[in-house]
């Protein structure tokens, strides 16, 4: 029993993490019919250029915040402009080709200028265990999926509540008539692409310290937060947050209980089982069928 | 003698909307019906729910007798059913007589017989005569998205028309076309609708081009039916004057 | 298209094919082995043209269908059978496979065929590496013997190179004639104006799935010829890399085109070999060379190529309506 629980925590946790990029993801697919190929790679580069940071002498924390202006800069910024906004107009196809080169450019980037081998990250939350009820409890589940809620109870806030949030939403949902009452909408699509650079960066500092930085990692991290966001429901924030435990949770008990040789497959059998049989998503809103 | 097309109690709703709200009329063999109404009143729904485009929530649709609800637009077409739409739709990058092949392919034979018999089986021909027929001859090795927007929309209606279908929804075959080629364009449709015997329902804004053309008009408003009668009593009608005056 | 127009065509085509079969007779070893992997890929890249191009459905699975192809080759000729039975198997096996995938996701939506096939493609990655009592797992099957084509040995590299060429060659026939057909017409109607298409009476999901299913099938007979081409068949090759890859391709040399995978597998199997000289960058220098001639050419190269014919033929065809106008 107590093990199922230690399982659940830890695949909230995790699940949460995937939560995080999977509505980065979404986001930028709902805004600008982006589908971003290399979001596992954006989550893995922000922990090295914090390592770099740290090797150029910044104490942790410092290196932590010249890690999200940089991310934000090149990921936020520079994604949107040199990539996204040439190819736009050309259809989501290209694009979407343009970001897996764009994934093994960074993948080969980082493992020509740091490194081939896997490098420890320091963890931003504290590590041990707590006792709840008499039972020992990762301090480090619990300090990752508390960070996580906030920031997706904050984004959700940020998005419902604010008048900022309302703009973004109007400029994702209809950028046509958004424009029309005034929304300034490239600004809101900047916005956008803003948000994803802090959350892949926040992504990052949780899921590093745990399975070490790697210049590989984005492969695994990327199809988990994609498959997490169609299960959830493709055109929905909420969905990709309800894929992302879903996924998280289903990952850590399949990794238990279902032979190592075919844990892989088990996130890939609920996506066909969901395609097949809710192809909108758990939350997603049915499309009228066009053919 | 049952009418080529019964609509009975047809709605749509989008969400809390009725795009479409109780609409019911017969079209017998050989007549064109005109469809006219404002902007919004939910004349291309109404042909999009009859069509196989979109579901109707409620209703019955019967060609020919046959009951065809929500049929896809492929079934339909094979069962003698076509149409022509508003924001064109050609084949860009194929040329005319292409075109014209293509729309005429798929009444004839399987699947299977299309790839191991005789691969243009007289098409050719047929779309030949169609060039001719809507004088487009010195246009058929063009490719379709380099001709004029009015040669455009006659060859629309002729890809309507290959495989001689029995009844043809014309959604706005006049809109955008220049006035020479509406002459035309009218002309050609009465031609095929007096020889073939085939039946139309025509959606256009342009009432000379209706009254001219159509033997009985159907005015709609806010989704329903608010006139029918033949052209000269409709547009004598108070309500229909109102419900355009009106907007 | 004009007469001297057409003269070209055939020309040029004549001296590439001349040139393919005559220049490698001075290659080494190695340059013939990477022609033969660029002519093999290019059947794999034609097949994704098929559904990519032509039916416009996005496959995430093509290079797992390589795999399918290659295990059979290579488990059947290991067992002594002739490579012309594992053809026919891996033929068989990815239509159906194609046709199974692509048939409830058709129903569905439009581009879940993508999603479908992307957990396909890992899913048959894993049966590959798990499955040790058939394919022998992360060891690989090794010594996969050369095929004898009409008593001929293709043992040496130059032979096996012109028997690739050839299969090239057939292949490329077969889906010529296909795309001539009413089927091809089919395709394309799909492919530009699928509405449109239906309402014409053309069963879209039927010739889409169609299109899946030969492409596929492409797909499997790629990794038929594969396997002797590398005489080693592990897993590691055949995972989602390897699609992207194949999409890449088609992408890269104009996706609807038919020459488009002939250029798209010779930039993708030909470029990092040139690269390699820059060694560690390469792959970097490759995928910031991609990414710029997307946001030139969407189309890829072919579509470079087929914008400015159009322009000109328009200017002409205007030029001359211009003429003829002025003299009414």
């Amino acid at each position: 029993m107590s093990n199922l629980l230690d399982l659940l925590l830890a695949g909230l946790a995790t699940g949460a993490i995937y939560a995080i990029v999977a509505v980065g993801f979404t986001l930028l697919w709902q805004t600008s019919q982006t589908i971003n190929f290399a979001q596992g790679e954006f989550v893995m580069l922000p922990a090295f250029l914090v390592l770099a940071a740290m090797h150029a002498g910044a104490p942790f924390w410092f290196a932590i915040l010249i890690g999200m202006l940089l991310s934000l800069l090149l990921l936020g910024l520079g994604f949107k402009m040199l990539l996204v906004d040439p190819m736009l107009r050309h259809g989501v196809l290209p694009l979407a080709i343009a970001t897996m080169a764009l994934a093994i450019g960074i993948k080969e980037a980082v493992k020509q200028f740091f490194s081939a081998e896997a490098s420890p990250f320091p963890s931003v939350v504290p590590a041990g265990d707590i006792q709840v009820f008499g039972h020992a409890v990762s301090l480090q589940s619990l300090g990752v999926l508390a960070l996580a809620i906030l920031a997706v109870v904050g984004l959700t806030a940020f998005l419902n509540r604010t008048s900022i949030g309302h703009q973004m939403q109007a400029a994702a949902q209809n950028p046509t008539v958004a424009r029309i009452i005034g929304v300034p909408v490239e600004r809101m699509i900047l916005l956008t692409f803003l948000i994803n650079a802090f959350l892949v960066v926040l992504a990052s500092l949780l899921i590093t310290p745990i399975y070490l930085a790697k210049f590989s990692s984005g492969e695994v991290l990327g199809q988990a937060a994609f498959i997490a966001a169609i299960v959830g429901g493709f055109n929905q924030v909420r969905g990709a947050i309800v894929g992302g435990l879903l996924i998280g949770i289903v990952d850590n008990l399949a990794a238990a209980y279902v032979s190592t040789q075919y844990r892989a497959a088990v996130p890939l059998i609920l996506l066909i089982v969901i395609v097949l049989f809710r192809p909108q998503g758990i939350l997603g809103r049915a499309e009228e069928r066009t053919i | 003698m049952t009418a080529v097309l019964e609509v009975t109690g047809i709605s749509k709703r989008f969400g809390g909307i009725s795009a479409v709200d109780g609409v019911s009329f017969d079209v017998h063999e050989g007549e064109i019906l005109g469809l006219i109404g404002p902007n919004g009143c939910g004349k291309s729904t109404l042909f999009n729910c009859i069509l196989g485009q979109l579901t109707p929530s409620d209703g019955e649709v019967k060609v020919d007798g046959k009951v065809v609800t929500g049929f896809r637009p492929s079934d339909l077409n094979r069962l003698g059913v076509s149409r022509t739409f508003q924001l064109l739709q050609v084949f860009p990058k194929l040329s005319v007589r292409e075109n014209l092949i293509l729309a005429g392919q798929e009444h004839q034979g399987s699947m299977m017989s299309r790839l191991f018999g005789p691969s243009d089986a007289g098409l050719t021909e047929a779309a030949d005569r169609m060039i001719g027929f809507f004088k487009l001859d010195h246009l058929a090795d063009e490719a379709a998205g380099g001709l004029s927007y009015g040669q455009q929309k006659l060859l629309d209606a002729a890809m309507a028309f290959m495989g001689g279908p029995r009844l043809v929804l014309l959604d706005e075959p006049a809109g955008g076309v220049n006035l020479t080629m509406l002459a035309d364009l009218r002309e050609r449709l009465a031609a095929i609708n007096r020889e073939k015997r085939a039946t139309f329902v025509v959606i256009e804004h342009n009432m000379e081009f209706v009254m001219s053309l159509c033997s009985r008009v159907m005015v709609m408003a806010e989704g329903r039916v608010l006139a029918m009668g033949k052209p000269e009593e409709v547009r004598a009608n108070p309500a229909v004057i109102e419900a355009y005056l009106g907007h | 298209m004009t007469g001297m127009a057409k003269y070209w065509r055939i020309a040029l085509g004549a001296i590439v094919i001349a040139g393919l079969i005559a220049v490698p007779l001075n290659f080494n070893r190695y340059g013939l082995f990477i022609l033969s992997q660029w002519a093999v890929m290019t059947i794999a890249a034609m097949g994704l043209n098929l559904t990519l191009g032509y039916a416009g459905q996005v496959s995430l699975a093509q290079g797992a269908f390589v795999g399918i192809g290659a295990y059979a080759a290579a488990i059947m000729t290991s067992q002594g059978m002739p490579l012309i039975s594992a053809l026919g198997v891996a033929v068989v096996v990815c239509f159906a496979v194609g046709w199974i995938l692509g048939y409830p996701a058709l129903r569905v939506q439009h581009h879940y065929l993508a999603f479908v096939t992307l957990a396909f493609s890992t899913l048959a990655f894993l049966v590959f590496r798990n499955e040790d009592w058939l394919t022998k797992g992360i060891y690989g099957i090794s010594n996969i013997p050369r095929p004898n084509i009409f008593g001929f040995a293709t043992n040496r590299p130059l032979p096996f190179y012109y028997f690739c060429l050839g299969s090239l060659g057939i292949v490329s026939a077969m889906l010529w004639w296909l795309i001539r057909s009413p089927w091809g017409r089919a395709f394309q109607a799909l492919r530009e104006n699928p509405i449109r298409a239906l309402s014409l009476g053309i069963d879209t999901r039927r010739y889409t799935l169609m299109a899946f299913a030969i492409g596929s099938a492409l797909g499997g007979v790629a990794g038929t010829l594969y396997a002797p081409l590398t005489q080693y068949v592990d897993p590691v090759p055949f995972n989602l890399s390897l699609s992207l890859d194949l999409l890449m391709m088609v992408i890269v040399g104009g996706a609807g085109f038919f020459f488009g995978p002939f250029l798209g597998a010779a930039i993708a199997v030909l470029l990092p070999e040139w690269l390699r000289f820059t060694q560690g960058y390469y792959l970097m220098l490759y995928a910031i060379a991609v990414i710029l001639l997307l946001i030139y050419s969407p189309t890829g190269i072919l579509g470079v190529l087929d914008r400015y014919l159009a322009e000109r033929r328009t200017k002409t065809a205007s030029a001359l309506r211009a003429v003829a106008e002025s003299r009414l």
